[in-house]
């Protein structure tokens, strides 16, 4: 394997690594303030109990998207200095601007969120905890302004192979910048409601009854149920969206050749690059048409029109993209049946009553929204091949000339550690819910409302 | 833009500046975070944990000079990114791994079961360490002009130690500050150690930055220069002598002067770091490409100035302000 390749896969493990854990932090921040809050409105217990245990998860899972975050701001320069040399001066003001108004606040913020509930007011740590949830979210909206200039860039000229910014508003705004930024809110609402779902079904396995797990479960329920229906629309606009700036994408997803009218919805098939087609398809007849123009007899773009006359391939490798896309769309169906089926059970049962078997199909979602989200983050990067920044700076332009071994050597250290840290990281998030669970369970348990902090914890003198 | 005379000048100038504050805030502030890692196999297991509380609230906010000091590197001087990072790729990979280890070991020792506390405790020690020996052995390799030659290895070494070492005091200087007793009396006896790594350390690197080159040499030893740089060795050297004679009484004259070692110690760290800033203008890569050369279009340079006047003091703000809600000495580290 060459160098390319290598530092393609090296970025590609160290962003699916890191992913994982903005998606949960973006969501659950926002949740902790739910949470916060409802328990400022209402006093119930059952609230701060909710706080209590999610923020652990919470303040893991934010370690982890740091410290991985960190690795991805020295790789631009150890593994694609040709990114920065080439679009630097758009990339630049923008990661730049990520650094300030969000990584410093969600940081600093983070410390008083966790540790300084005993040291201030209570409002102070709502504030906090507000911040933290606006901090993350910023930071969303920068790397994804980026991440959409990249795929749609405009508002630049190109002087001597050098991008120079000549409209701001027009390179925050790009054109698929705000259906990427809703898809992937959305896509963390999701992933957050699954998880609270599936570890609170957990806890209840493990015969949990505690008020707060059950409401985490109905809460959990209802996010999802609210939220799939309107990222299947998102995701349907950003379809469309794609469809118009990066016509070679979406023939990849829908796994379709020829351009023509009436192209069917390919279901499954095993596409073949070499003799370009697909194998073993079973297809619905006009359905990628009616999707994509809303007409059974809508023009659909095939691969074969980003092919150059000398046979240069102009498009993204097929079977990853359109693979990605039929996994992330069946999750997100998977998504849909259960958050409404579960719906349905708690109007039946109510969230105590629940039987067994829904317990335990959300305990084996827990986890659905990274699989989700990363395979939807695979077939719109994978897609954009060979492009770097779609139509300026090819992949292959970027990469450094480290020598290969090297970049393999390092990757390998880079799987083992993050191999062992997922494990780890889904170990102790199970082994807090079981904790939580099995462990003493003090509802006696009180927390400040309102008003003067509690000033005891102060002197604990330990 | 053109009131303060050519954009392509002084726009640089200030990105570099920004770039050097932001290391050396960086140097200092997760420098302690990193000492007290480096410090851990010495404590008692109730010691370790109070080592912990005492940087909790902080070290995330810490790193996040780093990300600005490298962030700015990339977007004010995206050539010299490249190059810099490149040559250094093995470093940045055992740093990068080391901070990933340190930062989730803070996490999973407080949250893994009990049994696997102590390999998260070794894994913290671990990271602290591989993060602190590879900004060492960089700061070596810098200097040395970034090329992997065996005697600019082995001066990188040796700056890898006493870099190491040096986290190791200002993180027991920290201590000292924050905590009280008997653990208070052992960091201060691990202070004592390790100030050589500072002295020896800043020695080391005085003696061979004006050697790699002779145009950092006729800085440094040119009239009427050498007259205006005079007072900071010999402030350098005057603090050394306070810090000796304050660690040596310190466990004699109560808690109020605690703060002190830590206050010198960060004095000693920007000394040493304004006598190498000195040295190395106005290049960004030793010797091959001034902050000048190097620079991205001043329209996006300005930009970002114009969010930094407004976001940096608000960062200084309620950075500030997150010090002061923890102020005094270190608690146990509790979530309600």
């Amino acid at each position: 394997m060459d160098t390319l390749l290598l530092s393609r896969i090296q970025f590609g493990a160290n962003i699916s690594f890191h992913i994982l854990f903005p998606t949960i932090t973006i969501a659950l921040g926002w949740m902790l303030l739910f949470f916060k809050l409802r328990f400022s409105v209402t006093g119930d217990q059952k609230w701060m109990d909710a706080y209590m245990f999610w923020v652990k998860v919470f303040a893991l899972s934010f370690a982890m998207g740091v410290v991985s975050g960190i690795t991805m701001s020295f790789q631009f320069g150890t593994n694609w200095p040709g990114f920065m040399e080439t679009v630097g001066n758009v990339a630049g003001p923008l990661l730049a601007y990520e650094i300030m108004t969000a990584f410093f606040l969600e940081a600093v913020f983070l410390g008083i969120m966790l540790f300084g509930a005993s040291r201030v007011k209570s409002w102070v740590h709502t504030l906090a905890t507000f911040l933290v949830a606006f901090g993350t979210t910023m930071s969303t909206f920068w790397i994804i302004v980026l991440n959409s200039w990249m795929h749609t860039p405009q508002g630049y000229e190109l002087v001597d192979g050098v991008v120079f910014a000549t409209n701001w508003w027009e390179i925050v705004f790009n054109p698929s910048m705000p259906y990427r930024f809703v898809h992937m809110m959305l896509a963390s609402g999701l992933t957050v409601a699954f998880l609270i779902a599936g570890i609170s079904a957990l806890r209840m396995l493990w015969g949990d009854r505690g008020e707060d797990v059950k409401t985490a479960l109905r809460v959990g329920i209802f996010a999802g149920a609210t939220l799939i229906p309107l990222q299947i629309l998102a995701g349907d606009f950003h379809g469309l969206n794609t469809l118009e700036y990066q016509p070679a994408k979406v023939a990849a997803m829908e796994g379709n050749w020829e351009t023509g009218p009436n192209v069917p919805l390919v279901l499954f098939a095993i596409p073949d690059e070499t003799a370009r087609e697909n194998r073993f398809e079973i297809a619905i007849p006009n359905g990628a048409s009616l999707i994509l123009t809303h007409k059974a007899d809508g023009i659909v773009p095939g691969l074969n029109d980003f092919v150059t006359e000398d046979g240069e391939i102009l498009h993204p490798r097929v079977a990853p993209v359109f693979f990605s896309f039929r996994i992330m769309v069946g999750t997100g169906m998977a998504m849909l049946l259960l958050s409404w089926a579960g719906l349905v059970l708690l109007r039946k049962y109510g969230a105590g009553g629940m039987p067994k078997l829904p317990l335990y199909v959300f305990c084996a979602m827990s986890f659905s929204g990274w699989i989700a989200t990363l395979a939807g983050w695979y077939t719109t990067e994978i897609g954009r091949q060979p492009w770097l920044v779609q139509g300026v700076l090819t992949t292959k332009d970027a990469v450094s000339d480290v020598p290969a071994g090297m970049v393999l050597g390092t990757l390998i250290g880079y799987l083992v550690v993050y191999g062992v840290l997922v494990i780890a990281y889904i170990g102790v998030v199970t082994y807090l819910a079981r904790k939580a669970s099995v462990g003493v369970h003090d509802t006696a348990r009180s927390y400040p409302r309102s008003g003067e902090a509690n000033v005891t914890a102060l002197h604990a003198g330990e | 833009m053109e009131y303060f005379g050519d954009p392509a000048i002084w726009l640089p100038w200030t990105f570099a500046a920004l770039m050097g504050l932001s290391i050396l805030i960086y140097v200092v502030l997760d420098g302690f975070d990193l000492g007290v890692g480096l410090l851990m196999p010495l404590a008692d297991d109730a010691q370790k944990d109070r080592l912990v509380a005492s940087i909790g609230p902080f070290w995330d906010a810490n790193e996040t000079w780093l990300v600005l000091a490298v962030g700015l590197l990339l977007v004010a001087f995206p050539p010299a990114h490249g190059i810099i990072l490149t040559a250094l790729y093995l470093p940045v990979f055992v740093m990068l791994i080391g901070l990933i280890l340190r930062g989730v070991s803070f996490e999973m020792r407080a949250k893994a079961p009990m049994a696997q506390k102590r390999l998260w405790n070794n894994a913290f020690f671990a990271g602290s360490f591989m993060a602190s020996f590879s900004q060492g052995f960089m700061l070596g390799m810098y200097i040395m002009g970034l090329t992997w030659t065996l005697p600019n290895v082995a001066f990188a070494v040796l700056t890898a130690i006493f870099l190491t070492v040096g986290y190791g005091f200002i993180g027991a200087a920290w201590l000292i500050w924050k905590t009280e007793g008997q653990l208070q009396i052992r960091a201060i006896a691990w202070a004592k150690v390790g100030i050589w790594g500072l002295v020896l350390g800043i020695l080391a690197i005085s003696i061979a930055t004006p050697f790699v080159s002779t145009r950092i040499f006729d800085k440094w030893f040119s009239w009427p220069s050498m007259l205006y740089l005079s007072p900071l060795p010999i402030v350098s050297v005057l603090l050394v002598a306070y810090l000796w004679w304050q660690l040596a009484r310190l466990h004699l004259i109560g808690d109020r002067q605690s703060w002190t070692p830590f206050a010198v110690a960060t004095a000693l760290f920007s000394l040493a770091y304004g006598g190498l800033a000195y040295s190395f203008y106005p290049y960004v890569v030793p010797e091959k490409v001034t902050i000048y050369e190097g620079a991205s279009a001043p329209e996006s340079l300005f930009i970002i100035l114009i969010g930094t006047l407004f976001v940096l003091p608000a960062i200084v703000g309620y950075t500030a302000l997150s010090y002061y809600i923890f102020r005094g000495k270190a608690t146990a580290l509790r979530y309600d």
